[in-house]
């Protein structure tokens, strides 16, 4: 779909106004229209208070998230790296009940019956939809590192989903003893945050520099090539030269088994005691997106313009969890796919008028005290797929302001996307 | 009130009004307005932009200049008693988020004492005589860039900026507040489509919203020029 011309936007308009007046709802006679939201990240909580704000009580919304408190994955690098407290990267649902009327359950859903319309919790209770929006995440592929299970996950944390994982990491880390040894599995693609595991790696190095500065290193990596890989390289050398040793898929580092009980990690056959270890598993959809059947293989495959998905269009599937085409998995991908989401769901339910889908994405890291870095995109939603329009990447060998100011937005978006999740 | 706040105060309550001239060059101080331009004007048919003008600011209560919706936190700074004088407005330049938080005003501040001092000693001709404002030095008023009449002249339609504006707050708090990106909320629709026009152009750099503003047509600008205009924080 082309860009909306103003003729066609007004006509479109017009229709809108008449609907904001006296929403026509499509509710199979059950009174208002039930969206039910599970997951409450950057895509959930977002679809969740989008669809109430912008129906103004005309959509009943539930949200189900299991967790009281919820931390953002994204800045919890900077947690390891002593940029931010814990606390920092914890919300809480309050104002989303509160101030846009959506009924939050802290459960975990467990259950989806497509016929009938309904999502079953663990508490038992069944909740009616309907239009169903998954924003699960991602849960890790089974016997994808050889000798890593989820059992083994706090002898080896993933910290992958931010907040007790995240905190255990970082223990295992100030614990190690001096000159030991950091190893890091990365995963393959396609993953949560392209750019995650070397931010990781950065303000690991950034951390050890300060309290273990001849500890080393070692990230074995399945992928040739990753996200702002110049960039990162070039600041490894600039503040961590010597202490960061990749070992990419020519070297075996797309061979690895780890053994928890006796802390070690080979690479390519060649074994290596270690004092951290961080794995990274392949990724897949969280589990409720199988559970409810719309995923094909790993992911759950949706339509572009409003993340329905291809197997059930009463389901919609945001974030991480969706394969949708160019977008990175962001939580701004996924913030940016859930107002799309929400204006589908609206304009499915109650009439209000939808226009062209539009996206983007920008992924800040921080490799070091105020050098950080960004790259991003806009993105359409075609026939086929979200693809990309046009992008950027920051560039190496900018001078110190420049990264600065890129680290100083970075802490602005962090405000601005917890406030348009949270209100 | 805040701790600063009330130290203001304080330093005030003990020295009445006395405007004490630290010793500005009011003539360096129109180089140094150029950080302040963008937004704020002062001199003859000063106007209110993005930030209030700045005519007659000293001796004044905080947020006073009229037709100009301040931030919240702003307008409690001045029911608090917060008054400008060249103290108050140098400390304010050096750090405006930490002096006043919650103030709409984005803006890094001047860590240069002498650069504050030759700004608020400029300033101060703006306040001396109400009754005959000086004019500004040319290079320090108007817009950064130049957009076509044409363009000035679509008027917005502020319902489909909203919808629009899902794009703009990922990152800019629709409340104002703003730490590291800037605040874009209530600024007046001439500032807010050239601004967008001087990203658009090239004319501004920065590579996101270059990036963002390039597939923004004329009328999808001055949409969402009109709805954050007129955005309920």
């Amino acid at each position: 779909m082309g860009q909306l011309d103003r003729r066609h936007f007004l006509s479109l308009a017009a229709g809108a106004t008449a609907a904001l007046s006296a929403p026509m709802v499509r509710a199979g006679g059950h009174g208002k229209p039930r969206v039910v939201v599970i997951g409450g990240g950057a895509g959930g909580a977002t679809a969740a208070r989008y669809i109430a704000k912008d129906s103004d009580g005309a959509i009943d919304v539930t949200l189900v998230e299991p967790s009281r408190l919820y931390y953002t994955c994204f800045f919890s690098n900077l947690y390891l790296g002593g940029f931010r407290d814990m606390n920092s990267l914890g919300h809480s649902y309050g104002n989303l009940a509160a101030s846009y009327g959506i009924n939050v359950v802290h459960d975990w859903a467990v259950g989806v019956d497509r016929d009938a319309k309904t999502v079953t919790l663990a508490g038992g209770h069944v909740l009616p939809y309907d239009r169903l929006v998954l924003s699960p995440g991602i849960d890790f592929v089974d016997g994808a590192v050889d000798g890593w299970s989820v059992a083994a996950q706090n002898k080896m944390p993933h910290a992958y989903k931010a907040g007790s994982q995240t905190e255990l990491l970082k223990a295992q880390i100030e614990a190690m003893p001096q000159g030991g040894v950091y190893a890091m599995v990365a995963p393959p693609n396609p993953y949560r945050c392209p750019p995650g595991p070397y931010e990781r790696v950065s303000m690991v190095a950034h951390l050890l520099k300060q309290i273990n500065p001849t500890a080393k290193i070692l990230i074995a990596d399945p992928k040739e090539k990753f996200s702002k890989q110049g960039l990162f390289e070039e600041g490894w050398q600039n503040h961590y030269s010597g202490m960061i040793d990749r070992i990419g898929p020519d070297f075996g580092g797309d061979e690895v088994s780890v053994d928890p009980g006796e802390m070690t990690l080979t690479i390519g056959g060649e074994v290596t005691k270690v004092d951290a270890c961080n794995v990274i598993p392949a990724m897949k959809a969280g589990r409720i997106a199988d559970i409810a059947g719309v995923t094909d293989g790993n992911w759950a495959p949706v339509n572009a313009q409003d993340l329905s998905s291809k197997i059930d269009g009463n389901i919609h599937v945001l974030g991480d969890a969706c394969a949708q085409g160019d977008m990175p998995k962001s939580g701004f991908s996924a913030n940016s796919q859930a107002k799309a989401c929400a204006m589908g769901v609206r304009g499915a339910l109650t009439d209000s008028s939808v226009f062209p889908a539009r996206f983007s994405n920008t992924c800040w890291s921080l490799i070091s005290t105020n050098d950080g870095v960004k790259v991003g995109a806009t993105y359409e939603a075609t026939d086929e797929k979200i693809a990309k329009v046009d992008g950027f990447v920051s560039s190496t060998g900018e001078d110190a302001g420049t990264r600065q100011a890129t680290y100083e937005e970075s802490v602005g978006w962090y405000d601005g996307i917890s406030a348009d999740m949270f209100g | 009130m805040s701790k600063l706040l009330m130290s203001i105060a304080f330093t005030l309550a003990g020295t009445g009004f006395a405007l004490a001239d630290a010793g500005g060059d009011a003539e360096k101080g129109a180089q140094v307005f150029r950080k302040c331009a963008s937004c704020h004007m002062v001199g003859e048919d000063a106007r209110n932009r993005v930030g209030p003008h700045l005519n007659g600011i000293f001796g004044q209560p905080a947020a006073m200049v009229e037709s100009f919706r301040y931030s919240n936190a702003m307008t409690e700074a001045g029911e608090d008693g917060l008054v400008w004088d060249y103290d108050t407005l140098s400390r304010f330049a050096e750090n405006p988020r930490d002096t006043v938080k919650g103030t709409r005003m984005s803006f890094r501040g001047i860590a240069d004492p002498d650069d504050r001092n030759d700004l608020v000693a400029y300033l101060r001709q703006f306040s001396d005589n109400p009754a005959d404002i000086p004019e500004a030095a040319p290079t320090t008023t108007g817009l950064d860039h130049s957009v076509a009449p044409e363009i000035l002249s679509i008027v917005g339609d502020a319902a489909y900026g909203e919808y629009l504006s899902g794009e703009c707050t990922s990152c800019h708090q629709a409340s104002g507040q703003a730490n590291g990106i800037p605040s874009i909320s209530l600024w007046p629709e001439q500032d807010f489509v050239t601004a967008l026009h001087a990203y658009k152009d090239g004319a501004r750099e920065h590579p996101v919203m270059q990036m963002m503003a390039s597939r923004l047509s004329n009328e999808e600008i001055a949409a969402l020029a009109a709805y954050f205009a007129t955005i309920d924080q």
